[in-house]
């Protein structure tokens, strides 16, 4: 096994032990589609027209409350130094890291947003359409993310700072995310232009992710 | 002696200053630091030890100066991949056994599995190292860490206060280990504030720049 699968299997092994932030992060986007539903009252009609948004905006929340334990406790405990120290590219391992933080992080927001949609009454024809965008398109939030928490790597509880930091980031993922669920919940014919788009961006922050976040990442430490 | 030694990588320090947050703390540090050879770094709390330290692994920039691997090297990726740090922080994470994170690191380094267990050997490790390390001492993660030496298997250690937290036992331990490695042609830097005594080591004395 190399370093970079090394890096995966550890980050989410310690995402889903106890602290690890994997269970809580999926009960935060459960909480938060839960209190748009609860906010919205009994109207199920609307309720349907939202639930793809709904769902959509929680995961993008949810991702924004993870992401400082990308890099913080491994900044703080002294593992980043080993990481940087036996690198042959740093890049690989910031890429290994957002990598991480996905599975561990948005996959299982993904599992369990079928559940969120029965409760929020998404159409049955919208069900695939979410769950696609949102395959295709959270790997983008944890790309960007992956920068936003390299950027603020020697700031202590910045946990605020790197939301506020990346949420305007996000808004295109969440846009043509968005998008693409609702021409699917809609009966559009065609969700797949948005989807293209989406799927354009993640591939993007993922070439952008590793440069940016390696960069900051020698900027901190020094 | 005449046979060939198994490390043959030295350090060539020529006036260095190394910055931290901003400002320059540490100038003009130069010595050698042959194959075999044991450096102390000795000095005030702030005077730049940490940080020369870091610099020289090549975990932060030398702001001026020049630090040559002998007989060749001075980029830093150079100096990492020679130069093994071991910093205060232990990098052990408690959510998981210290075998665990022997694994984590042994892979990182690309170690082979018999050299974990000379790792667990040379600190004394098997009497602790499958609990969880949450439930270790300070001094039973600090041999933890200290097995990255051995994982690492590269010439140069550099140790930051080494010795803190563990018990004379293992203090021993640790000054036998770095004979060990110096008998390979290893070379050692330690920054320190204890009586810790090393054979043959000459102190570089550093202290902060005026401000």
């Amino acid at each position: 096994m190399n370093g970079f699968l090394a890096i995966i299997s550890r980050d989410v092994a310690l995402g889903f032990k106890a602290g690890g932030g994997t269970v809580q992060t999926a009960l935060f986007f459960a909480l938060t589609a839960l209190v748009f539903a609860i906010a919205v009252g009994p109207d199920t009609a609307l309720l349907s027209r939202i639930a793809a948004p709904t769902l959509w905006a929680a995961a993008l929340l949810s991702a924004l409350v993870s992401l400082d334990r990308i890099f913080q406790a491994d900044f703080e405990d002294g593992s980043l130094d080993v990481i940087v120290e036996t690198a042959d590219l740093l890049e690989g391992r910031v890429l290994a890291k957002a990598i991480a933080h996905w599975i561990a992080a948005c996959l299982p927001l993904i599992l369990a947003t079928p559940v969120l949609a029965l409760l929020l009454s998404l159409p049955a024809q919208g069900y695939w359409p979410l769950v696609l965008s949102l395959l295709v398109g959270t790997p983008a939030l944890s790309f960007i993310g992956a920068i936003s928490a390299a950027v603020t790597l020697s700031l202590r509880r910045a946990g605020v700072l790197i939301a506020i930091l990346t949420a305007p980031l996000y808004a295109p993922a969440l846009i043509f995310g968005v998008a693409a669920a609702n021409a699917g919940a809609s009966g559009a014919p065609n969700f797949i232009p948005s989807l293209l788009f989406l799927g354009a961006g993640t591939l993007f922050s993922m070439i952008l992710a590793p440069l940016a976040g390696a960069a900051a990442i020698r900027f901190n430490m020094s | 002696m005449s046979e060939p030694k198994e490390f043959s990588t030295g350090l060539t320090v020529r006036d260095v200053a190394v910055a931290r947050g901003g400002r320059t703390i540490l100038e003009g540090a130069s010595f050698d630091l042959a194959p075999g050879a044991a450096l102390f770094v000795k000095g005030a709390n702030g005077s730049g030890k940490t940080t020369l330290l870091r610099a020289l692994a090549g975990l932060a920039p030398i702001e001026t100066g020049e630090a040559h691997l002998t007989p060749e090297g001075s980029s830093p990726a150079a100096r990492r991949a020679a130069i093994v740090y071991c910093g205060h922080a232990n990098a052990v994470k408690a959510a998981v056994s210290g075998r665990a994170n022997l694994a984590f690191w042994a892979t990182l380094y690309g170690a082979p599995k018999d050299r974990t267990e000379a790792a667990i050997e040379a600190f004394d490790l098997a009497a602790f190292v499958d609990a969880p390390a949450g439930a270790l001492s300070q001094g039973q993660r600090r041999r933890l860490a200290l097995s990255r030496l051995i994982l690492s298997a590269k010439p140069l250690w550099l140790l930051d206060e080494p010795s803190a937290a563990i018990d004379a036992a293992s203090a021993a331990r640790l000054s036998a280990v770095i004979a060990a490695h110096r008998a390979r042609g290893g070379a050692v830097m330690v920054a320190t504030h204890d009586g810790m005594e090393i054979d043959g080591a000459r102190t570089l004395t550093v202290h902060a720049r005026a401000a």
